[in-house]
Formats: structure tokens, sequence, C-alpha cells
């Protein structure tokens, strides 16, 4: 089986997932095009790991996976916050920063 | 190579989808490849990519949630197909079982309305779509440039009877032990902030 199966399936999700952030205004349709771009570096890591013959590729999967978890709690905490405060999770409506 | 990376690298670059169709066929006339697998990876491959559209493109917040869940489960799928048996269990368990749930929860809590919706895209949402196919044009030579005669291990790593989940333990509780720690103390403190920061008081 050739690697680049692997990793052009990894390239194909990254960039609907890029699309995902940049398409969506909904800040929890944007946490899920993440989750995306997370799986594909993910397939990436594991098919390098089976590439090497090296476990080591699967472990920072599974590092990458407890830190997804976490960033997922706290994003979902964040725009719970801003939707109790605001009414609205439309992102292009957060621009208080913008000069 | 799947049908569909096929019909998107022919979409995208002539030039890219000639190196892999020729590639393909080298390797095909070396005998190194595994017929059934690669029939499995496409069929696999075929669906995530399906569902993963249909997550970014559809009206509906909670069927992207589902959809979503389909390409969760084909990765997991994929890493069975790599060999990678203990990443596909915590795959299923952290994002099929718990991000999931939390997707739903958080779509609940700030959604009154379930069903079809407009105004879920940007207004300059088609800027996506160059960005994506450039990205992907870019990806896809860079990587069909540096493995694309690379070829997958077919037997599982590092012998029979699952020796890779003793050596991710190993690695784990030894080789990787500071970065575990620290990973320990970055989903404590996650927990706690989610806790502080959706607190009602």
């Amino acid at each position: 089986m050739l690697a680049a199966n692997f990793l052009l399936l990894a390239a194909v999700l990254f960039c609907i997932g890029v699309f995902g952030v940049i398409a969506r205004r909904n800040a929890v349709m944007v946490l899920m095009s993440i989750e995306l771009v997370l799986n594909a570096v993910n397939l990436n890591l594991i098919a390098f790991a089976l590439m090497n013959d090296d476990v080591d590729g699967q472990v920072f999967a599974l590092f990458v996976i407890a830190i997804a978890a976490a960033e997922v709690g706290v994003g979902l905490a964040m725009v719970l916050l801003i939707y109790r405060n605001r009414r609205s999770i439309s992102l292009d409506e957060l621009s208080e920063l913008k000069g | 190579m799947s049908d569909t990376d096929r019909d998107a690298l022919v979409s995208d670059s002539g030039s890219d989808a000639v190196t892999a169709v020729s590639l393909l066929a080298q390797s095909v006339s070396d005998g190194n490849v595994n017929v059934a697998q690669n029939i499995g990876f496409g069929l696999i491959a075929a669906v995530m990519i399906f569902a993963a559209l249909c997550v970014v493109t559809t009206k509906n917040v909670v069927h992207a949630a589902l959809w979503l869940v389909i390409v969760l489960g084909g990765v997991a799928a994929q890493y069975i197909l790599a060999a990678a048996e203990f990443v596909a269990v915590s795959q299923v368990m952290v994002y099929i079982g718990a991000v999931m749930v939390l997707f739903l929860f958080g779509i609940m809590l700030t959604r009154a309305q379930i069903g079809a919706e407009d105004g879920l895209n940007n207004q300059g949402w088609q800027v996506g779509i160059p960005v994506g196919v450039v990205l992907f044009g870019l990806l896809s030579y860079v990587v069909l440039d540096a493995f694309g005669d690379d070829t997958l291990a077919e037997a599982p790593l590092t012998g029979a009877n699952n020796e890779a989940t003793v050596d991710i333990a190993d690695r784990v509780l030894f080789q990787y032990l500071a970065p575990f720690f620290g990973m320990t103390f970055v989903l404590l403190a996650a927990a706690i902030g989610a806790i502080v920061l959706a607190r009602k008081d």
C-alpha cells in the first residue's frame, strides 16, 4: 500500500476543514471544522508511524487526541459564554477589537 | 489510490495525476500492492470525503454533527487499516463518545432552532473554495514529490500479538513521561477553566 494514499486523504480532509473554518459563521461549525483539520493531522501521524515501523507517531496521535478534547471543552465553554452575553454565536459580529 | 483522490487530482492538476497513476501502475507491476487493503481504503476514503463535504456545506447544524460522526468513524477505520488499534479505540471513545456529546450539548444550549437555517455561512464564503483548492494542490504536489513511491509496511508494527500497544505504553511511561505529565495538567486546567467559564453565578 502506498504511503501517498493516506497522505492524500489527509490532505483532502485538511483542505475541507480549512474551507469550513473560512466559510462558516456559526462558532460551533467552526469548531467542527477544526476537528476535521486535527483528524487529518492524526491520519498523517499514523501513516508515518506505519511507514517508519515505529510507534512514536501513534504516541503523538494520542497526545493530539487528548489536547483536542481539551480544546473542544474550553472552546464550547467560551461559545456558551458568548451566547449568554450576546444571544448570538455569529463570529462576524464579534468585531470590538477591529481598529 | 482511491477514485475520489484520483478525480480530485485530475481536476486539480494534470501532471500530478499522471505521476500518481504511473506510480500506481509501477507498484502494481512490482506486486507489492495488497488489493483488499486498497479497496477497503478507497471505499472508506470516499465515504469520509463525502461526509466531510457534507459537514462544511449542510445547512443544518445537527446534521453537520452527525456527518462529523461518520468522518470520525472513518478515521478510526483507517487507523485499524494502518495497524493502530489502540489509537482507533481511543478515537472512538474520545471523539465519537465524548467530543460529539459536547458538540450536541453546545448546539442545544446555543440554538433554540432545530432544523435547516440560513446564515450559517459568512458573506464572502466563496473565498474558501480557491483557498482550499490551492492548498490541496500544494499539499498533493509536496506529498507526491516527497513520498510518492514510498510503500507502507504490510505487517503490523514490530511483530505479532499487539506489540504496538505494549510499545505505546512503554514509550508514554518512559520516554515521553514529562510530556505526558504536562498533558495531564493541560487537561486539568482545561476542565477547571471550562467549568469556571460556563458556570452561572
